[in-house]
């Protein structure tokens, strides 16, 4: 016999429904939401209309459109985003390709495999701060152990103009190629082996099965992780803040950091964040367009 | 029990009018982290023991600095009294209603007097002229020249620049002498460099280099009173100067292109350059054999003269400013009565801040104090300023972005580069409708 259990029975005793409970519960959560997320969002982009600075004690003025109008018309805003444009095609590129690849290696029976996944994660675990300032002294033209590998003399890898940029893709390619790595591992490991003995009973050559196999299955999970890293790398300030001053590595997030508290111009960096954000809104979802046409073939 | 619950709240009540009395005997100062704010603590311990009031110098990296300091008047916050601001920030501190007005406090005690005059203008006075003070000189500073003396007065070396340059080697007396020595120490086979400068363009560092070298040139950044800069920061003898800075460069150690004051050190203690420019306030960690193994063998030297005779040096230094938000101004008042009082510059001086105070400056003591006093002192007869405008980050940046990769990156040529921050200047100084009120 089934006996129907009155659920609210407890909670009324003591004077609290299931939805006061659930309330009581999310509503901290949504509070939070508001105060922090919400609220910062709708007042930035409020503050984007004027001309408004928040150290100077003067009246915030309405100017409509003309942060933006500015900003876009601005050399060196597009030229910050044409920078951040070729970091974000190097480093993303350079991860997926690394982390991929790793993982491919990684995924089949190897000694020591779980210690040597663990110790390859240990990069992204990092402060971007800390490995800023190693990858530094890694570059360094006098002793830096980059240029004694390489037999590059004194390459100066950080105040070279054009290679600058470069470096410091580097280290975020090494920091975050485990990341790619990881998911990828996830995904390869969520191959049917049927398919590969399938393909080896056919004579199906390596590559035939890496790109008819491997890669369509891992792909979904391979363009999250694209995702992720694209809008990470967008974002980028850290570690090419504290690694190089060129202007050739002036990414888009350091232009607007200086714009808001260097330089005190607070309507106009809220104007920038805003396009920023819109950026990366579109990026995103290009991306998520073709996982969709991914995952439905 | 009616008896208990007086009582703490009694006990609850005395504890919070003592600790509110305590708190109205607390001072905080707000500077960035280097020696002289470890100097001035120890001066305020002082004032601590005749007044009993605590003086707490709270202090942020250079890097931090700014930011933080204009965060806390964004937020018109009461948590520094008093700030050491660096020179730039008087316009955006008076204009912005930042910083209490401090002239009156500087007639009563007749500091255009007591203090050096250039430092006045640079750390007190805005607008230029106005004789409108927001801030005391505390911290007087320029940008100098440390140099290998060993190297300079070795035998060998001096017959063989003498045979390649036809003069004595000794202290550069103007830009030609200092790009030939430069020139003829760079030897990048024995990893020995002719000089180190100012590369860094994240603040003021390659500003400060560059706009010395244009001041010796003959050139100015602009007008001060009038905001023009046409014809001025493009001048022909603007972009001598940065011309000239930017032959030196050649001559810098590899991977020069993000050096400040840290680095500049490193080139003297490290033996990698024969001179190396850097802010005074750095020069006794040079002087100082435990922290510069070569310290016996170091000299200094004031800023040479350019190639017409005209002689400045960048000006570095801060002035401390009572913040309109503390809620302890009066005593703020009572601190600064007491700081520049004479006794208190000669103490200042003596733990190893640079006085402002003229009397102090000018004594034969005081310019033989140390190895590098005598260049101070030089150095802050003839010290000029960057702007100091309220929009003055935005000027700073406009110029890093058109100097740093014609300097460092050897893009385009020094007319293009200032030709660049004319257009970039006159239109951030239209933006600001510095003209119209002209």
């Amino acid at each position: 016999m089934i006996t129907k259990l009155d659920v609210n029975s407890a909670a009324s005793a003591r004077g609290l429904t299931d939805i006061t409970i659930r309330n009581l519960f999310i509503l901290p959560t949504i509070a939070f939401l508001i105060i922090f997320n919400i609220f910062p969002l709708i007042y930035s982009l409020g503050s984007s209309f004027y001309d408004y600075s928040a150290a100077s004690n003067q009246p915030a003025v309405f100017v409509g459109l003309q942060n933006y109008r500015d900003l876009l018309a601005s050399p060196y805003i597009w030229s910050n985003f044409s920078i951040t444009a070729k970091y974000v095609l190097v480093s993303v590129g350079g991860q997926v390709i690394v982390g991929f690849g790793i993982a491919v290696l990684l995924n089949r029976v190897i000694p020591f495999k779980g210690l040597i996944t663990t110790l390859l994660l240990l990069p992204m675990m990092m402060s971007a701060a800390v490995v800023g300032l190693f990858w530094q002294l890694l570059y360094s033209p006098s002793w830096g152990p980059i240029n004694y590998v390489f037999g590059l003399g004194d390459f100066p890898w950080l105040s070279d103009p054009t290679a600058a940029l470069y470096a410091v893709a580097i280290t975020d390619i090494w920091m975050w190629s485990p990341f790619v790595m990881l998911l990828s591992l996830a995904g390869l490991s969520a191959v049917p082996k049927h398919l590969y003995e399938a393909a080896a009973i056919d004579r199906a050559s390596g590559w035939y099965t890496f790109s008819r196999i491997t890669l369509p299955l891992v792909a979904p999970l391979l363009l999250i992780a694209i995702i992720f890293r694209t809008m990470e790398a967008f974002k980028t300030f850290d570690i090419a803040y504290v690694m190089s001053v060129q202007p050739t590595t002036e990414l888009i997030a350091i232009r607007l950091y200086k714009l808001a508290f260097q330089e005190w111009q607070t309507g106009r960096s809220c104007a920038l964040a805003y396009i920023m954000l819109i950026m990366v809104l579109a990026i995103t979802n290009i991306y998520v367009k073709y996982l969709n046409q991914v995952k439905a073939r | 029990m009616r008896r208990g619950i007086a009582t703490l709240l009694a006990a609850a009540g005395l504890a919070f009018a003592m600790a509110n009395t305590a708190r109205a005997e607390e001072l905080t100062i707000f500077w960035a982290e280097w020696d002289p704010a470890n100097y001035l603590q120890e001066l305020v311990n002082d004032y601590t023991k005749e007044t009993g009031v605590k003086v707490t110098v709270e202090t942020t990296p250079w890097t931090d600095f700014q930011t933080k300091t204009f965060r806390e008047f964004a937020a018109k916050g009461d948590a520094y009294d008093m700030v050491v601001g660096d020179s730039q920030w008087l316009g955006a501190g008076s204009t912005q209603g930042h910083y209490v007005d401090l002239t009156d406090f500087f007639k009563k005690h007749n500091l255009e007097n007591v203090f050096l005059p250039a430092t006045v203008a640079g750390y007190a006075e805005y607008p230029i002229g106005s004789h409108k003070y927001w801030a005391i000189p505390l911290e007087g500073d320029a940008n100098g020249w440390a140099y290998r003396k060993d190297w300079f007065e070795d035998p060998k070396e001096k017959a063989a620049f003498k045979a390649k340059y036809g003069y004595e080697l000794g202290v550069p007396k103007d830009y030609k002498q200092l790009r030939d020595i430069a020139e003829f120490f760079y030897r990048p086979d024995q990893k020995r460099y002719g000089i180190a400068i100012y590369t860094d363009n994240s603040y003021d560092a390659i500003a400060m280099g560059v706009e010395q070298t244009i001041f010796s040139y003959g050139g100015d950044l602009g007008n001060y009173a009038t905001y023009k800069v046409n014809g001025i920061i493009n001048s022909k003898q603007a972009i001598e100067g940065l011309e000239a800075y930017h032959e030196l460069y050649k001559f810098a150690p590899p991977g020069w292109g993000k050096a400040f004051f840290l680095e500049d050190n490193q080139a003297i203690t490290e033996g990698l350059a024969a001179m190396s420019m850097n802010f005074f306030a750095f020069f006794p960690a040079l002087a100082n054999p435990t922290t510069n193994p070569h310290a016996s063998g170091t000299g200094f030297f004031a800023n040479p003269a350019g190639p017409t005779g005209a002689h400045f040096a960048a000006l570095g230094g801060q002035g401390i400013s009572i913040v309109s938000y503390s809620k302890k101004r009066d005593a703020a008042m009572k601190f600064l009565e007491w700081f520049v009082k004479d006794s208190t510059q000669k103490k200042w001086g003596d733990l190893g801040g640079y006085t402002c105070s003229k009397a102090i400056l000018e004594s034969q003591e005081f310019r033989k104090a140390t190895p590098y006093n005598e260049a101070f002192y030089q150095s802050m007869l003839m010290v000029k300023d960057f702007w100091a405008t309220p929009e003055y980050a935005e000027l700073l940046d406009e110029l890093n972005q058109r100097l740093y990769p014609y300097i460092v990156g050897g893009k385009g040529t020094a007319k293009e580069a200032l030709d660049g921050v004319e257009a970039d200047w006159t239109k951030t100084f239209n933006k600001y409708k510095r003209y119209s009120q002209k």
